[in-house]
Order: structure tokens, then sequence, then C-alpha cells
């Protein structure tokens, strides 16, 4: 640990042009054995999913091939290859959530967004799903979108909870809120 | 011999060296376990499952290709448990392998065929549920119809492995997985290099070569079309082995013989290609090693997969890279220049074929504008050993007891530093014997440089000639090439000397005679065997030098004028670029 943050600094030092994030991100997990999945999870939890291009760049900072990088993400559920919208709007679908009857709020958000959980909007601004506790069962039954935790919702009324999202979060740009996480 | 251990396989004593695998240990006295995801040639995956064994010490069920044997173990490999646990393997893996071996390429030829056929599987215990994925054709040298892989993971293992070339990965998990190129693209697009050692190592039809056999029947059908054919170095020694030869067997005269009554109108030999990329090349080397013309090292470039290998990993060893052509691309241009002159034919009736061990020679006959230097595509098809096999059984010839013939002297006489060509080590020891001469101007007492031979991954030697020291390395399976290339270039950067004049690289292990394109099953051994075959013919042939063929001397003074002249480098040679590892 130690010897690798001296050799970082040493590095950065010669750098005087500000750098590509993915140029640090690749050296700052480089020389750790079995790193990999530890930069793309940090990729992932800045862009909101991992880009070709991106991963490519990753690849070829770490020294690592495209084809070993595929096969991780393609292993992991918890890695996405597209973008999974702006607004990633979670449903928590726990046991609390379950009883104050938080299908019927999912499938309410289903209807207004036209469709499935897991799926996104063709536009690309939403992103439904349904996860496992939240932690906040106090709230119940609740909704996160982008991280923000909208508790004690209506679950009639899906269309207002997009109404109080989009009032909340007018400019939304990729999000890091991790996606169908378990 | 004390730490040889002891154990007991179906009641029989075996002793073996430690770290033998049960596998190994069993082939030893004579039992033979089922395999299908262990290749002899390359490290267990232990993904199938179907060597299992049971230890009778312990009780427990082991797969016997990845684990050793201890001393004192006591291994039943056939009871009747047993052998339900392998059929159990086999129906969950017939049960997502479609049912289409009368129209495979390996119809009986494949692995997983056999194996039903070995356990007599009469039916099918499970519901056929083939995984809906779509056939890869887009190198035109190799195809890749991941609904029939069983996911060995051989092909991974040799292509990252083996060869280093990462192309091929898994992906997904579960009942998912699947074999992809670099994360889901065309494999054309990936850093593939055509070498088709996936090909040669899958056990089933899931990774085959690019099928030619019937354009190519058609062109020798039409009366209107002149073809011509030449075959590789290592053709010779491997084709025997689809019709029951002895391994290694030279059977040159038989394929001219056959290639002739398939309706080919000259048979030529690459061979003749080899002798004259030997003239070209030993006189490359000989400028720069005397002139300094060129950088140093010299670096083969008659291998197509490493000549991929090199513009995608190392562009910056082009200037290292030997300007000549690849044997069978000089033959190409010269049947539709100097044999369509002499012989008063139309070039573009002329259609060529070559046969060779590879798949890459594919993708090499439409690398660059350089292939069709004659003004035509110089090569039009390349098939491969396995597509001639086939061709073979094809069209009528008993090839067991077909008459020998001669080539067409022409484009066909050839001297033994062209045949060894086809082994590892080969291009560099005819490369010597040539270059002796010319730096020298009489012939190397002795012609055989044992130092290039044998299945080391790299050999290096050192020689003297004329006072001067030639120091060369040669390199087989491209997983090898990284350390000469790194030597060569730490010296580069240091500014030093460079540590080898003169370097030949096979992206194939054993070189071509153990090529993606040759007949299924090769090992050390059996690359030793063919390998074998090619050097018996350099030792008992009139000729070992290529510059003592006499047809090479004709060619030069009736058609091409000097050697590395004008006319030789417009026909002869060719250029190379940076290519991007990934396309997309």
């Amino acid at each position: 640990m130690a010897e690798n943050t001296a050799a970082e600094e040493v590095d950065l030092d010669l750098e005087e042009a500000p750098e590509d994030e993915i140029v640090v991100l690749a050296r700052k997990w480089k020389k750790k054995r079995g790193s990999l999945i530890m930069a793309l999870h940090e990729l992932q939890g800045r862009l909101g999913f991992v880009p070709r291009d991106q991963a490519m760049k990753l690849g070829r900072e770490m020294g690592v091939p495209l084809a070993t990088i595929y096969e991780v993400l393609t292993f992991y559920n918890y890695f996405k290859l597209e973008s999974p919208g702006k607004y990633i709007v979670s449903v928590c679908t726990g046991t609390a959530c379950h009883i104050k009857g938080s299908p019927k709020l999912l499938q309410g958000l289903e209807g207004e967004l036209g469709i499935k959980a897991g799926e996104s909007t063709a536009d690309g601004e939403y992103h439904l799903q349904g996860v496992r506790c939240l932690g906040c069962c106090g709230l119940a039954p609740l909704a996160s979108v982008n991280g923000k935790v909208y508790g004690k919702q209506d679950v009639d009324d899906a269309h207002g909870l997009l109404g109080q999202v989009a009032v909340d979060q007018p400019t939304v740009s990729a999000a890091a809120e991790p996606v169908d996480a378990e | 011999m004390t730490d040889m251990i002891h154990a007991t396989i179906n009641g029989v004593a075996v002793e073996v060296a430690p770290g033998a695998t049960i596998l190994e240990a069993a082939r030893q006295v004579h039992v033979k376990i089922p395999t299908l995801c262990k290749h002899p040639d390359l490290e267990a995956t232990a993904a199938c499952g179907i060597c299992i064994v049971k230890v009778k010490n312990t009780g427990k069920m082991l797969r016997s290709c990845c684990t050793p044997i201890e001393a004192g173990m006591d291994i039943l490999t056939e009871t009747p448990e047993i052998v339900e646990v392998r059929r159990g393997v086999l129906e969950l893996t017939l049960s997502r392998h479609p049912n289409e071996c009368l129209t495979c390429l390996r119809n009986q030829n494949c692995e997983l065929q056999s194996l039903a056929a070995d356990f007599g599987m009469t039916g099918f215990a499970l519901p056929n549920v083939v995984p809906d994925l779509p056939l890869d054709c887009s190198t035109q040298s190799i195809v890749l119809d991941p609904r029939k892989c069983i996911l060995c993971g051989r092909c991974i293992t040799v292509c990252q492995q083996h060869q280093n070339v990462w192309a091929l990965s898994f992906l997904n998990r579960g009942f998912k997985t699947r074999i992809a190129a670099a994360g889901d693209i065309p494999l054309a697009d990936s850093p593939c290099v055509r070498c088709g050692q996936c090909s040669a190592h899958c056990p089933t039809g899931a990774i085959v070569e690019y099928d030619e056999t019937v354009p190519t029947w058609k062109k020798l059908q039409d009366p209107e079309v002149h073809c011509v054919v030449q075959i590789a170095p290592a053709v010779r020694v491997a084709i025997g082995e689809a019709f029951g030869f002895p391994l290694g067997s030279n059977l040159t005269g038989k394929v001219y013989a056959a290639l002739r009554r398939m309706g080919f109108k000259a048979v030529f030999d690459t061979n003749f290609g080899a002798d004259l990329t030997i003239i070209e090349e030993a006189n490359e080397f000989k400028h720069r090693l005397l002139e300094g013309t060129g950088a140093l090292p010299l670096i083969t470039s008659c291998c197509p997969g490493w000549v991929d290998f090199m513009e995608k990993f190392h562009g910056d060893m082009i200037d290292h890279f030997s300007s000549c052509k690849s044997p069978h691309e000089m033959v190409g241009v010269l049947s539709k220049t100097y044999y369509a002159e002499k012989m008063g034919i139309d070039p573009a009736k002329i259609f060529v074929v070559s046969v060779m061990p590879c798949t890459a020679k594919k993708s090499e006959i439409i690398r660059s504008k350089e292939m069709s230097s004659s003004g035509y595509q110089d090569v039009d098809v390349s098939l491969t050993t396995r597509e001639f096999a086939r061709m073979i059984k094809q069209s009528g010839i008993d090839f067991v007891s077909i008459p020998e013939e001669q080539p067409d002297h022409m484009l066909g006489a050839y001297t033994g530093a062209g045949t060894i060509f086809g082994a590892t080590g080969g291009v560099m020891e005819a490369a010597l014997r040539t270059a002796h001469f010319y730096v020298t101007g009489e012939d190397a007492p002795r012609v055989d440089f044992e130092m290039t031979r044998g299945l080391k991954g790299v050999k290096e030697g050192k020689l003297t000639v004329a006072g001067k020291e030639i120091r060369v390395a040669v390199a087989h399976g491209l997983a090898n090439v990284e350390e000469v290339i790194e030597k060569v270039r730490a010296a580069k950067e240091a500014g030093e000397e460079p540590p080898y004049h003169f370097i030949e690289v096979m992206a194939c292990a054993g070189g071509c005679v153990g090529g993606g394109g040759q007949p299924y099953g090769a090992t050390n051994e059996l690359r030793t065997k063919r390998a074998a075959g090619l050097y018996q013919e350099d030792q008992s042939g009139l000729w070992r030098c290529s510059h003592h063929n006499p047809y090479i001397k004709e060619l030069y003074a009736g058609y091409l004028g000097e050697i590395g002249g004008h006319k030789a480098h417009e026909l002869l040679h060719t250029s190379y670029q940076v290519l991007p590892e990934y396309k997309r």
C-alpha cells in the first residue's frame, strides 16, 4: 500500500497537464492484483454504467484485455453496459414496504412510464427497478430516485411521485446510484 | 526414485512421478478414462466433469484430469455409479448441443460425437434447449458457431495463454454462458490474428475453418478457368493423418497426383516459394548486416498470424520486419505473371489455390494491395489441410493407393531448405544456409544448424560468419514472442547493440506443422513427428540450399533480373502498417 502511494505521487508530480479521470483511476488500481473489479465499480459509480470506450481506455491503461474486462462485466449482474437512464427510480420491495403496498406503487410507476421494472424508457430519461430493503422501513412505503429517498408515499399516486422528483431534481446528469444492487 | 508415487487404479499397481494426474497415471496402465474438455496439448480447465473417478479410500469422486494422484490412492474408474455420473454429464452437454451432426464440418471427426457413440447413447434423456446465437463468419478465416459450443474453454486457454491474443473469452454466467470475441464484437473487429489454434483445439464444430471447398470445386469445374495449385511444406506431412497413414508420413507425390486428378492444370509447390523467400530475405539480411541498409535484428514475415500480431501489438517493430512476402504469395504472384507469360495464358483466367496448414492465410491473401501485385488477386483461395482432406474424400480418389507424381517444376521444384520452412526454426536454418553463401561467397561446411530445431519455446544461438558473430533467436507460439521482442526493445531504448541479428517467429507452436488448419489432435509428440518428416526429406534431398535451386536461377535469369532488384521488389515484397487492437 505504502509503496503504491509513493509511486503514484512520483508519477503525479511528473504530470502537469490535468489528467483524464480514467488514467488516474487506472493508475490507482493498476498495481494491485485482482483490482479490476474495484476499478470497474468506481467507474460505474461515476457514470452509472460502463461504456465501451471507457472500458477500452481502462483496459489500455491497466494492461487488461477487453476480453477479460467483459468477462467480469457480464458475470456480475451489478454491472451495466448501457446507460440506465437519468432518473434511476428504485422502489423498495422489502417486507415493510411490501406490506404497505409498494407493489402497487411499482405497478403505478410502470403504467406512468410505460415500461416494466428493470427497463429504461426509450428516451433514456427513466430507469425503473424494484430493490431490496433500503434500510429506512420507518418511512415505508418508499422509493429512492438517484439516491434521494421519497418516504411514506401514496401508493396510488405514482404520478405525484414523478412530479415531486421533477421539482426536486430538475437537472440531473448521469446518475451515481447503483442499479439492481443486492 | 524414492519420490515416485505408488497407487492403484482398478486394482492395477501404478508408479508415477509426483505431480502426475490420475488421468495420466491411468493411461500409463492402459486404463482409458473418457475426456471431453481436456485436450492433451492444454492445461486442464476441468470444465466438463466427464473424467470423474472414485477414490475408494475416501469415497470421493474427483476429476481425474486435474487431480494429482497421491500415494496409496486406490482408484476406481469404471463402476456402474461412475458410469452413471458420466452419462449424466454427457446428457446435460447434449441437451444444449444442436443435433446437426450430419451437416456439421466435424461429422465423424468430433469428440462429442465419438463420446456419444462410446457411451452407446440411443436417445436423449433431456429436452434439447439450444441457445439461439448467431454465426460469426466475419474473419472469413475462422467461423464461430457458439450454439455448438460445449463451454470446455480450450479455445480460450489457447487464445489467451498460448497465443497471448486475448480475442476470446466467456461472457455471462450460468446457463447464459457463451464464448464471444472481446466483449461481444465480431471476431474480425477483435484482436484475433486468425491463427486458428482455437479451431484446431475445439472438440466440436463450434469453431471451424471458413470452408471454401465449394467455390474451389466450382472453379475446377469451369472450363473457362485455368486452376493452378500449390501446397505448403507442412501439409505433406499431416494430410496422411486423415487417411490412416503413420504419423509424419511425407506424402508429397501422392498430393501432387491427387491435385492433378481434381483438375488442377498445374501443380506447384510452396516450397519453391520458400526457396525464393530465402533468396530475397538472405539478400536483405546481408545488406542490413554488412551495409546497414535497414534495422537489425531482421524479423521474418512469412507467418501471417505473426504479421497480424506484430501490426496490432508491436507496431514499433515494423522497421525490423523483412519486406519479403510469404512463400505462397510469391508463388501466387508468379503464377499470374511469370507462369502466365511463359505459357501464354491470360492471367485473368488463372485461379490460384493454395493448400495451407493455416487459417490465417485466408486473410493474408487480401491483407493489402500488394497481395494483388500481378494486377489480379495473386492467390484466389487458400484452403486448409482439413479442407483439402475433405476434398480428396469428395473426389473419388483412392488417396491411399494413388501412385506418386512430380510437380510442375517451373514453380514446383524445391530444395530441402524450402521443405523445412514447415517446422519452427526452419526458416532461420534455411536463411542461414544462404546468408552464409551471400556473405562469404561459399557454402557453409555444414548446412545443419541444429540450434534452430526442436520445440523449446524460444531458441537462441550464435554462429560466426566471415569473422562476424551472428546472434539468432527463434520463437513459436505467440506467447513466447514477448520475451524476445522485449529484449530487442530494451536494447533499442538503452542505445545498446541489438541482442540478435535475426529473429524467426511462427504464430503456432511447432511452426506450420502445428498450424491452425492442420488435422486435429496436435500435441508436441505429433508436432515432432510431422517435423521429422520434413527434416528427413531435407536430409535425403539432392539440393539443401535455396540458392542451389536451378529453377530459381532460371527465374532470375529469364524473368526477375537481379536479386532484390526492381522487378523482384515490385512482385515479391510488401509493407506493413500499425493496426488497432480493437476496431470497435
